[in-house]
């Protein structure tokens, strides 16, 4: 199995603010470490203030690493120009991630459009790809994101992050923002479109039982460290009082 | 119905003075958003500018017409130039706020999602800043036109023509009359450009519907 996905002593600090404080930094990630095969989905699990979010951005360079390395397919993401390594990784946001202006075609066709595709082509691509995650092309296309209900806004999230077929996809509590039946029937979906995707995840939730299912690995984090990192099944077991707090809390 | 009599008696010149009037507004507030925008867009990439560029197109915004038209004369001249200059430094302000506030007030959040799918700079601008700034920076444009068409009034006062000239010339011969003759287009113009950037919005600009 070869890495989509390899990150080696991550690490991201905030300079201290105000001239009093040079020197004085504040650490929010500090050396995580974990690879990420083709079909597999590594779980961040954390509470709010954790971690998680950042080490995704430090993944795709919203944020920059202080330390460390990370490499998609192979590749030094240092050594890339931002904007083409974020067209090649797929990235889900949480509930706003969609732009308001542009329709649900328009949207899900976007990195297509970056990448200056033929119209034909983008437009046969977000067929299939809205087709995929279960919305009707004809019906949805032309509907813009504030017609749509929390969770069909989601699908089209994904949709818009599968659309260049990139080998990675970076999702950051995608379901977060959904009402417990839609998030639960979108979890079982998105649990089917795992296996047959075939792509390397990284798939961010406070939510255990959310991890649990999705997660072939599951990695937690606190305090901007990765405490652990398993199967789920070696995840119940483990002893760890973090663990532990987050199994007692499912 | 003196004003009717006026206007049909002296339709040929009154309607070159709309010509003109029309001129000076088109062509300064068409420069000042040439200039304005892409300034207005470069404060929102260069912090440190937004005061001082800011602060500068304040400062013109308060001094009185006259006085600049003053200033300005010895520089370029009694008449069209002075005023179409005088123009454009006082649409510039509006312009330049409003899209620098139209494109600050984009949601974070779907600034970084645009980034986040690989948009360059550029991209962002051109697919997600300056559309859903449109509003606001056809706002700054609106009132910048507004305030054009009252101040070009003033231009007649240096020999820039315009409508203003039926006013000075009235307020000179004390003739109700002649003022309104100017005044009364004059205000009626202003309207309608409102009015023109209204269609405009509604037309140009996204909305939630």
């Amino acid at each position: 199995m070869s890495a989509v996905l390899e990150v080696r002593g991550l690490g991201y600090t905030l300079p201290g603010r105000g001239t009093g404080e040079e020197g004085r930094v504040l650490p929010i990630v500090r050396d995580v470490s974990f690879t990420v095969g083709a079909g597999e989905t590594l779980v961040l699990l954390g509470r709010s203030g954790s971690g998680k979010t950042t080490t995704l951005k430090l993944i795709n360079r919203l944020l920059e690493p202080s330390v460390g390395e990370v490499l998609v397919a192979g590749q030094r993401t240092a050594a890339l120009e931002p904007t083409s390594l974020r067209r090649r990784i797929g990235y889900v946001i949480q509930e706003v991630g969609l732009l308001p202006h542009f329709t649900v075609a328009e949207n899900a066709g976007l990195v297509p459009r970056l990448e200056r595709w033929p119209p034909e082509r983008i437009a046969a691509r977000v067929r299939e790809l809205l087709a995929l995650v279960g919305l009707d092309p004809e019906a949805f296309g032309g509907r813009y994101p504030h017609q749509l209900s929390g969770g069909q806004r989601q699908r089209v999230g994904v949709a818009r992050a599968l659309a260049a077929d990139p080998p990675l996809l970076l999702l950051d509590e995608p379901f977060g923002a959904l009402d417990p039946i839609t998030r639960f029937e979108l979890q079982q979906e998105f649990r089917a479109l795992e296996g047959r995707l075939g792509k390397g995840m990284v798939f961010v939730t406070h939510d255990v039982r959310e991890g649990l299912l999705l997660g072939t690995r599951i990695g937690l984090m606190h305090a901007g460290r990765l405490l652990f990192l398993g199967t789920p099944d070696e995840f119940r077991r483990n002893e760890h009082p973090e663990v532990r707090r987050f199994l007692e809390a499912a | 119905m003196r004003l009717v009599a006026f206007f049909a008696r002296n339709a040929h010149e009154a309607l070159g003075l709309v010509g003109q009037h029309l001129v000076l507004v088109v062509l300064s507030t068409g420069a000042a958003a040439l200039v304005g925008i892409p300034l207005g867009v470069v404060l929102t990439r260069r912090p440190a500018w937004r005061p001082p560029v800011l602060g500068l197109a304040g400062v013109f915004q308060t001094i009185p017409s006259l006085a600049l038209f003053g200033i300005l004369i010895p520089i370029f001249g009694i008449g069209f130039w002075t005023a179409i200059t005088a123009l454009i430094v006082y649409a510039l302000l509006p312009i330049v706020r409003n899209t620098y506030t139209g494109i600050a007030g984009v949601d974070p959040a779907i600034r970084e999602a645009g980034r986040g799918m690989g948009m360059t700079d550029a991209e962002l601008l051109r697919l997600v800043e300056l559309p859903l700034a449109a509003a606001v920076i056809l706002a700054g444009v609106r009132v910048a036109t507004v305030v054009s068409v009252g101040v070009a009034t003033i231009g007649a006062a240096i020999g820039a023509g315009g409508l203003g000239v039926y006013v000075f010339r009235g307020v000179a011969v004390v003739d109700d009359t002649l003022i309104l003759a100017g005044a009364i287009p004059a205000a009626l113009m202003a309207l309608a450009a409102d009015g023109l950037f209204a269609l405009l919005e509604r037309r140009l600009v996204w909305r939630a519907r």
